[in-house]
């Protein structure tokens, strides 16, 4: 709870601050040493829920339910809060007069995380989507200048206050069929409670939260979105966004909707598929970088997908780890991303001549992407698929589908590894690359290695 | 310890030749692979007196373990490792390249997987090894080399890693199918052992494909004279002698143990595509005229001569593979270093280009026909005892072909010293084509080349050297 309020609290301080602080600088480190005091107070918390014995704990009419797992998804969500806003301040303040707004909006987007990885009630889920999403909306848009930055506002807006119109009606139909809002009072073995309603209110929000996520066949609005805009923010839709809506998905499908499983397994096992096939397929074919960062977080959602569909703890266990090896790898994309003049693959060429470290955290996050071992990549993506293979039957097809797709998307990873080390160039950077970044860029490929030789440290103990 | 040594030298030396800034890390590189070279010895004579094994927990949640085991093929092919690793080192010596930093750590972080590769005995851990011999492998090859390098070591990576995908998802699969959810060799063994007939035979495929493609076995052996020739000559040594292995080893303790029936019921088929490659290779190396495709088709008919004893499943065809691993390292290291000394001198591979070299660098030719004899394996080198026992084993396969197989492969050796012989007598003999000045053997060189040749005689006349060790 407490990390809730704090960083609600937060939000408004920051905003606030704006009018006495005029110093982009200043709001900057104001946002960072809240963001360290965010971390302290998620692992306070932390240690409180440990401490009890791992019970959860239910406030507000049972409306949010805290358990380890849901603080400790938390914790990681605020770290790489923290970690993004250390890596990547200066494009913030590069961004628009607004610092202190910016900052602000990321502090409520962490409320609606929060929201999202401790709801037990249908309307607290719908809220935590709607408080994620807002501040999404005008970060897309906060490139005023830019056209391209107004249209991925205005496109994100208006197909997502559509989906946000499915969820509610997938919430009013669940409800009109259990005839409650708490997740972990939803009997599907009662007489006549499986019928049209419930299933079709359980494939509104496959639909509404798909949408969320990326994945296909709703996916379109992400390359727009993401491409348009600014390369800071898109870090943000794409890792912290992406992985609290996706924990959120996690909770209702394997708490709740687990026992009639056979009636909408199916539904997103061709949703996966689809968004594997065409995030992959799709990347192959980008010019830029920063395109085919779009796509891969779509493949990647893919991958995802697969701890709905597994419905078990292993399953769990795989969010978690592959949560932060894709949030930390593409925050360090993006960040290099955001570093280059020129979005496209030549801009890449020769920077392991110009920048040797960036370019070897870079290939440490484009193998970590791509799932080779001794990255974190390979545990998230093998902990993924161990959790389907344990479900068996036709699954299993689905694995060695997603095996190949993994195999697919080696090239449009390795496109930006050989331009970086084994072409000829001058890659061009608009800021210079101080040993603070250095430093930081060595701890996100710290943690990516990490965890790839001992993913225990991250999951063994939840 | 010795076996954790043995990855931990190459592995900590390799990372600290990233930091070197000069041309120093020569001696600092050949330095490691001494130290690797006199650990392998140790671990070769201690494992006589005992099977060595290294056991530590890794993941436990998981049920892996960071275990080693230097059974009698293992340590074997760990002391191959570092002997060939030396021996580059030795004959890289007076060839300039740039990035020697990078160079030499990429190298030595490769030397760690191969060798890992060998000891593991924990299914994660090996296809940990796996990836990690494979990861430098393409960075060297990338970085140094002719000029189509990028897109064929790519085509290179690509058909690895999707077999390495495939084997992936067969390890999960025998991974819950395993008692007590553990990678351990054993129980790997024992839930492979557990699935029935068709499920085997669908898996055999799954992992036969990866480990069919590192070797390569006809059809899956396309990306391997581009990449041979493209990379530069110390990668391509690394690729031929040491990663055709780990296909050849991983075939031979990880498949026909752990997936008996589907290995019984794809014996026949895998026998005949090794066959299709023996005598297809054979036939596409008497028309190359470059040195390094040469050499590199030769390689696949050596290869599919051993693949095909693996699966004849006879003791006497066992132990020729594992002589013949080893002989088949050294031969080939030797015959690179020959190849990469002509390409120094001429600045051309191309046989139309080059003869009578006998007159100008006499001992470059001596070594060049002492490894092209143990190359089509003529008796006294080790290559001749080998694969006599290669042939032994075919023929005492239960395969009901057997002979015709036998025969057909026959056919493979008889081509093999034809184009070799000729290839010696177009480079070293005949009318000096070529009249640039050149010198002979360097000292390097010759070290390099003693190291090859004393092996390929001792092992030739007392192959027990290999065979007492081990039992």
């Amino acid at each position: 709870m407490k990390p809730l309020i704090a960083a609600g609290i937060f939000g408004i301080i920051m905003m606030l601050s704006s009018v006495f602080i005029k110093e982009k600088r200043q709001s900057s480190t104001l946002a960072i040493l809240l963001l360290f005091a965010l971390v302290g107070i998620n692992v306070w918390e932390l240690a409180q829920s440990l401490q009890s014995g791992g019970i959860p704990t239910y406030l507000f009419n049972d409306m949010l339910r805290f358990d380890p797992y849901s603080v400790w998804f938390n914790t990681i969500l605020s770290s790489l809060a923290l970690l993004y806003g250390l890596m990547n301040r200066k494009h913030i303040e590069a961004v628009g007069k607004y610092v202190g707004e910016y900052y602000a909006l990321l502090f409520f987007i962490l409320v609606g995380g929060n929201m999202l990885n401790a709801y037990n009630s249908l309307l607290i889920l719908f809220l935590g989507i709607e408080i994620i999403s807002i501040p999404q909306y005008i970060l897309a848009g906060s490139d005023k200048k830019s056209l391209k930055s107004s249209e991925a506002s205005l496109k994100y807006l208006l197909t997502g206050s559509f989906s946000t119109g499915i969820m509610l009606m997938g919430i009013a139909l669940l409800y009109g069929a259990m005839g409650t809002f708490d997740i972990s009072q939803f009997d599907f073995g009662a007489d006549g409670s499986v019928n049209l309603m419930s299933v079709a209110g359980i494939l509104f929000l496959v639909i509404s939260l798909g949408f969320k996520v990326s994945a296909a066949p709703m996916h379109f609005w992400t390359p727009d979105v993401y491409d348009g805009a600014p390369t800071t923010f898109t870090t943000i839709m794409a890792t912290i966004v992406k992985s609290a809506v996706f924990v959120g998905f996690m909770r209702l499908f394997k708490d709740s909707f687990s026992s009639i499983s056979p009636d909408w397994t199916l539904v997103v096992a061709i949703v996966t598929a689809l968004t594997l096939f065409i995030g992959n397929i799709t990347a192959v074919f980008q010019q830029s970088v920063k395109r085919m960062l779009a796509y891969s977080s779509i493949s990647q959602a893919g991958f995802m997908l697969f701890a709905i569909l597994a419905v078990n703890a292993t399953g769990m266990q795989g969010m978690i780890l592959y949560t932060l090896a894709y949030s930390v790898a593409t925050i360090g994309m993006f960040t290099i991303v955001a570093k280059l003049k020129d979005f496209t693959y030549d801009g890449f060429n020769g920077l392991a001549q110009k920048e040797p470290f960036l370019a070897f955290s870079a290939a440490i996050f484009l193998m970590s992407l791509a799932g080779i071992p001794l990255t974190g990549g390979f545990f998230a993506k093998y902990y993924m698929l161990m959790s389907v293979m344990r479900q068996g039957g036709w699954m299993n097809v689905l694995v060695v589908f997603a095996l190949l797709m993994a195999a697919v998307s080696t090239y449009y990873y390795f496109r930006v590894i050989w331009a970086m080390y084994f072409k000829k160039g001058n890659a061009e950077l608009i800021c210079n690359v101080s040993n603070y970044d250095r430093f930081l860029f060595g701890i996100a490929t710290a943690i990516i290695i990490v965890l790839g030789i001992f993913p225990n440290f991250f999951i063994g103990w939840v | 310890m010795l076996l954790i040594l043995l990855i931990l030298i190459p592995l900590l030396t390799g990372l600290l030749s990233f930091a070197w800034k000069n041309n120093s890390v020569k001696g600092w590189a050949l330095l490691s692979t001494l130290a690797s070279v006199f650990v392998a010895l140790v671990a070769f004579v201690a494992q006589k007196g005992g099977i060595l094994v290294f056991d530590a927990p890794w993941i436990p949640s998981l049920g892996a373990r960071f275990s080693l085991d230097a059974g009698g093929m293992a340590t074997v092919l760990a002391l191959l490792t570092a002997i060939v690793y030396l021996v580059i080192f030795i004959a890289q010596w007076n060839k300039p390249l740039e990035n020697l930093n990078r160079f030499f750590g990429l190298m030595l972080l490769s030397q760690a997987g191969i060798t890992g590769v060998f000891l593991a005995n924990d299914l994660l851990l090996f296809y940990f090894f796996w990836e990690l011999a494979l990861i430098p492998v393409y960075f060297l090859a990338s970085t140094w080399g002719e000029e189509k390098r990028i897109q064929t070591i790519y085509k290179f990576f690509v058909y690895t890693f999707f077999g390495s995908m495939m084997m992936l998802s067969a390890i999960i699969y025998l991974y819950l199918h395993t008692e007590t959810l553990s990678f351990d060799y054993q129980s790997i063994m024992a839930a492979g052992k557990s699935l029935d007939f068709t499920k085997q035979q669908v898996l055999f495929w799954f992992v036969f494909v990866a480990f069919a493609v590192k070797m390569p076995i006809f059809p899956f052996h396309t990306w391997q004279p581009d990449t041979y020739e493209q990379a530069a000559m110390p990668v391509t040594i690394v690729l031929s002698a040491l990663m055709v292995k780990m296909g050849l080893f991983a075939t031979f303790k990880w498949l026909i143990p752990v997936l008996p029936q589907g290995v019984d019921f794809w014996s026949n088929t895998v026998m005949i595509l090794c066959i299709i490659g023996i005598i297809y290779a054979s036939i596409l190396a008497f028309v190359q005229t470059d040195l390094k495709r040469l050499v590199a088709y030769s390689s696949i008919a050596h290869v599919g001569l051993m693949c095909l004893a693996i699966f004849a499943q006879t003791d006497a065809g066992n132990n020729g593979v594992l002589l013949q691993m080893f002989n088949h390292g050294i031969n080939i290291t030797g015959m690179w270093i020959l190849v990469a000394m002509i390409e120094h001198r001429y600045h051309t591979r191309d046989m139309r280009e080059l003869g009578g070299m006998a007159s100008v660098a006499p001992t470059m030719v001596i070594g060049l026909v002492i490894i092209a004899f143990a190359n089509i394996a003529l008796p006294l080198t080790n290559a001749f005892v080998g694969e006599f026992m290669l042939f032994h084993g075919i023929f005492q396969s239960a395969n009901p072909h057997h002979i015709l197989y036998m025969v057909l492969a026959g056919t493979g050796i008889v081509m093999g010293a034809v184009y070799t012989l000729n290839m010696v007598q177009k480079v070293a003999y005949g009318p000096l084509k070529n009249t640039m000045e050149v010198s002979d053997v360097s000292a390097n060189e010759l070290i390099g080349l003693m190291i090859i040749i004393a092996l390929v005689i001792v092992v030739g006349v007392y192959p027990d050297i290999i065979f007492g060790m081990i039992g």
